[in-house]
């Protein structure tokens, strides 16, 4: 039996409603409430109370970069030292990879040894792949770095090789020892954490700018910034990692009398290993996000011919150099993946068998680098793949967007233009106009609602504090572009995900497609988008929808594939349609999943605005390439940490809602 | 390969012949900066030859625009061959204000900017170039997000430029709409162009753009220092800016420390200079013709080679 009654909002029900109403209302009419009070501090934050923390960090970071000193040297010794640590075996990685190794400056440089032909780098990933897992990883992974080869991206490639190969041991490594500093000790932890946080959403165009003061013009500098972006996921993955080392490979440590060193190092982390490795893999994957930025920076490489090609509008030449980030993308995830989840199967070797006979891969890629390096001397096509055999699939794709856009373009202008008319404009229209004051109240209220006292305050001081700095506009034009993407991230994404949760042939299909889509550089479908869609908020949308969708898709597929089946079974059991079993049992469970997947799409998209201000949004992404195109390190710095704000705010209150929800449903304690 | 030693090994053959006053001075390579736009890796290409011949060693670095200033500032880059006067002025100044940074004087060509419309809209709006008929066809230019005022598309906001006050002060039925980089300026062109679709935007020369699509400058009543300053002057006497934009000079800049290290590469620096036409020519056979900077500046190399040489010429 159904009554009306349980179609009425409970208790909570009541409070959101109100809220909303009551936020709706003001933003509909502040307008009127400052006319009508002559209040001009209702819509804008008086100019005479904004914090000058602008000019404080300006002048903080001038001090830092020019002044600061430990007596003997300075701050920028150090990290001047630092990015020297860092070049060497970078130059020495180029060298090997692509420059190949010489002595002596400029005119007067001799070369003494060229670098690793392309066959022999093939045939080493080759190898790798093998050894990993299988044949058909290694077929994979070498096909790719083939594609490379062919499609005329070689050189590029390494260049940007060169500089993973770099970024992705020290990121590991330094997230490796930070992770178990923080295990081992729970204060650090929480000091870290937010730290952690920061790096990850602080926009890295906020922090360029000092970082090439300190760190130099080039491709350490780009490293850098790369190892910033790329480090925490590893910090977060190794906690979790070694906390869940089961109790009892412990008890063999203490049991066998292991000091407290060989207890980390000999028990604890090999033990978590294919755990660790997973946060390798998410170094690898975020060091690939951020070629195009590190690319402005002096990096080269695969991003550098993304920009430049659409800087041409050379819209062939940016996919095809897109595609091979893409391609590279994939063969280093699989290989990576293929080393967490590898058998650790260990041989003994057999002593009746010779070096070589012991270790045929490497016996193998020594004898192909050797024999293409002896061989190159009379066929140069072995030690440089030869030019005249690369394809380009270039003026297809300049031809095929110039089809879409004589023909289609009518069709995307009725589509965007009701789209902008009836939910963009609105909701726009919603978010500027909600009063500063109110809106701090209302964060507090919703974080006071979602997780208690402790997040009320949180979210209040970090709204406040937008507020504060003058940034409260542009914040909510920023709420208001994030929040609509995400709205249609998620429509597509969660059935997509459903999709690819019921069927195995649509979860590959889906999945690659969502890979491509998260590895492709956004540069590559911005221009596009551009083109079609002409220049303002709904490409912009486009484009973080486009970025956004990949987490809302996963965690939808993850939440209603780990459905307890008894759950579904019970359905059966009662009689439930399939239709039934979906809506009824395993969406409902799913939720908090669901929401853990939209609070990774708020992230990215929040991340994807930083872009977007490429093609002319005037959001906190805006300000923050304002800044760097006036070097003005406080105001980037200032607008980088309003969007963090934004990003921690819907961090904690979305967590905190999942984990109550999971705690109702009793799936948690 | 490296850019530099690609230059270096192309040099080689040039250099034996060459003077090579330079060894007195450091050996240590003359980094310069290179950009994404053609016109910029041209010049720079042709000065690092210009260096290579007169014995000095050369490094290429990719760089962006602006960021670039920081590594000029602390001596990590040296030369910057092209500075707007227009879009990098105000980063230029910052970085001079320091001490760091000297101008380099100009490289002899001149940044134009101006609203520029595709020769097609001559059929849909006849009184073109003269800005006085936009206002006629204002309604051609709008789309449904500025209706029923025309769409002017601006260059990112950073470029400045004073469209809005031009707009206000001419009584021009325009809105402006932002880009927020080059590339998406040029992206919509690049659209329109294909379906024949009217606009009307922010190009500037010397580029590539002018040369590949058909079209003009809107011609504006011509730029004085007195109409941007002055209200009374030109044919709005309440505001300023009735007028077209300035043209202004592109200048080179150096690391301060250039004509201690490498007296005479900072002279052959300021001396080098190369004109607009020249330029568009060259950008035109890179861009358009498919050939490559190496071809191209060589060529040029070799058809100027009195002129480059006075440059090194003590």
């Amino acid at each position: 039996m159904t009554g009306w009654r349980d179609h009425l909002p409970g208790r909570s029900g009541w409070f959101w409603l109100a809220l909303f109403a009551a936020t709706w209302l003001l933003s509909r009419y502040s307008w009127d409430l400052y006319k009508a009070f002559d209040a001009r501090w209702i819509v804008k934050f008086p100019s005479a109370y904004i914090l000058p923390v602008e000019a404080r960090i300006s002048a903080f970071m001038r001090w830092l970069v020019e002044d600061a000193g430990f007596g003997l040297f300075s701050f920028r010794d150090v990290t001047r030292f630092i990015s020297m640590l860092i070049e060497i075996p970078y130059d020495f990685m180029r060298d090997l990879l692509i420059d190949g190794f010489s002595t002596g400056l400029g005119n007067a440089a001799v070369q003494i040894a060229p670098p690793l032909s392309w066959i022999a780098i093939i045939v080493t990933l080759v190898a790798m792949g093998h050894y990993a897992r299988n044949w058909k990883l290694a077929a994979l992974v070498g096909g790719c770095f083939l594609y490379l080869a062919v499609f005329g991206q070689w050189d590029s490639a390494m260049v940007t090789l060169a500089s993973v190969l770099i970024a992705v041991p020290i990121g590991s490594v330094g997230g490796l020892l930070l992770g178990i500093l923080a295990y081992r000790s729970p204060l650090f932890e929480r000091l870290l954490r937010p730290l952690l946080d920061l790096m990850q959403t602080v926009p890295v165009f906020a922090y360029l700018v000092p970082i090439l003061f300190l760190f130099g013009f080039g491709p350490v500098a780009a490293l850098v910034a790369t190892i910033i972006y790329a480090m925490p996921p590893m910090v977060r993955v190794t906690i979790v990692a070694l906390h869940g080392v089961p109790n009892e490979t412990r008890d063999v440590g203490v049991m066998v009398g292991c000091t407290r060193r060989q207890m980390m190092w000999k028990v604890i982390v090999p033990s978590a290993a294919p755990t660790l490795m997973v946060g390798v893999n998410q170094v690898i994957m975020l060091t690939l996000n951020m070629v195009i930025i590190a690319s402005m920076i002096g990096a080269g490489g695969l991003g550098f011919d993304v920009l430049s090609a659409l800087r041409r509008l050379d819209i062939g030449g940016g996919i095809e150099a897109g595609l091979a980030i893409v391609v590279m993308a994939i063969a280093l995830d699989r290989l990576s993946q293929a080393f967490a989840s590898r058998n650790v199967a260990t041989r003994a070797p057999d002593p009746n068998r010779n070096l070589f006979q012991r270790h045929p891969w490497v016996a193998t890629v020594l004898l192909v680098a050797i024999c293409t390096y002896l061989l190159s001397q009379v066929a140069p096509a072995l030690q440089a793949y030869p030019e005249a055999a690369t394809l380009s699939t270039g003026a297809f794709w300049s031809d095929f967007m110039g089809y879409i856009n004589v023909h289609f373009f009518d069709v995307f202008e009725t589509i965007k233009t009701a789209l902008l008319s009836y939910l963009l404009l609105p909701v726009k229209r919603f978010f500027v106009g909600i009063p500063w004051p109110w809106g701090i109240m209302a964060m507090t209220l919703i974080g006071w609602r979602a997780g208690g006292l402790w997040l009320a305050a949180l979210s209040g001081i970090l709204t406040a504090l937008i507020a504060m700095v003058g940034l409260w506009d542009k914040a909510m034009i920023t709420v208001y572009l994030c929040g609509v993407s995400v709205l249609i991230a998620s429509a597509i994404g969660i059935p997509m995900g459903i999709m690819a949760a019921q069927n195995d042939t649509a979860n590959r299909v889906v999945g690659s497609f969502i890979d491509t889509l998260q590895t492709l550089p956004s540069f590559v479908y911005l221009i596009p988008v551009v083109m079609l869609f002409r220049v303002g908020d709904f490409s912009a949308m486009i484009a973080v929808v486009l970025y956004a969708m990949a987490p809302a898709v996963r965690y939808a597929a993850h939440g209603i594939r780990s459905v307890d089946p008894q759950l579904i079974e019970a359905g059966l059991v009662s009689g439930c349609t399939p239709r039934q079993v979906l809506w009824r049992i395993k969406l409902p469970m799913a939720i908090p999943e669901l929401l853990l997947g939209l609070n990774q799409t708020i992230m990215l998209a929040l991340s994807m605005l930083v872009i977007t201000a490429l093609v002319g949004t005037r959001d906190l992404g805006q300000e923050v390439y304002i800044a760097l195109t006036k070097a003005n390190s406080g105001q980037g710095i200032v607008a980088g940490l309003a969007v963090a704000f934004i990003a921690i705010v819907a961090d904690r209150i979305l967590s905190a809602t999942a984990s109550r929800m999971r705690r109702k449903m009793g799936l948690e304690q | 390969m490296r850019l530099s030693t690609f230059a270096a090994a192309a040099c080689a053959g040039l250099v034996m012949a060459g003077s090579a006053f330079a060894e007195a001075e450091s050996q240590e390579p003359i980094k310069l900066t290179m950009h994404d736009w053609t016109g910029q890796l041209l010049t720079t290409t042709i000065m690092g030859k210009v260096l290579a011949e007169a014995g000095y060693n050369v490094e290429y670095v990719q760089a962006d625009y602006i960021a670039q200033f920081a590594g000029l500032k602390s001596g990590d880059l040296h030369v910057a061959m092209e500075i707007w006067e227009t879009t990098g002025r105000e980063a230029m100044d910052e970085a001079i204000g320091t001490g760091q940074v000297v101008n380099m004087g100009d490289t002899g060509m001149k940044a134009i900017e101006e609203w520029w419309y595709p020769a097609y809209m001559e059929e849909v709006c006849p009184g073109l170039p003269d800005w006085q008929a936009l206002n006629d066809c204002a309604r051609e230019f709008a789309t449904p997000e500025t209706a029923p005022m025309g769409r002017y598309l601006g260059g990112p906001v950073t470029w400045g430029g004073f469209d809005e006050e031009r707009i206000e002060s001419l009584g021009l039925d325009f809105e402006v709409v932002h880009a927020g980089t080059d590339a998406a300026l040029f992206a919509e062109l690049e659209s329109a162009y294909q379906r024949k679709a009217p606009i009307v935007l922010w190009i500037y020369a010397p580029h590539w753009a002018p040369t590949k699509y058909e079209g003009n400058f809107v011609a504006f009543p011509p730029y004085t220092p007195e109409c941007y300053e002055d209200p009374s002057v030109g044919i709005n006497p309440n505001m300023a800016y009735d007028c077209g934009k300035p043209t202004g000079p592109i200048w080179k800049v150096a690391w301060s420390g250039l004509a201690d290290k490498w007296p005479g590469a900072a002279k052959a620096v300021e001396a080098f200079t190369i004109s607009n036409e020249d330029m568009g020519a060259m950008v035109s056979a890179v861009d358009l013709d498919g050939k490559s900077l190496d071809e191209v500046s060589d060529a040029w190399l070799a058809a100027n080679s009195s002129v480059w040489q006075s440059w090194i010429a003590n």
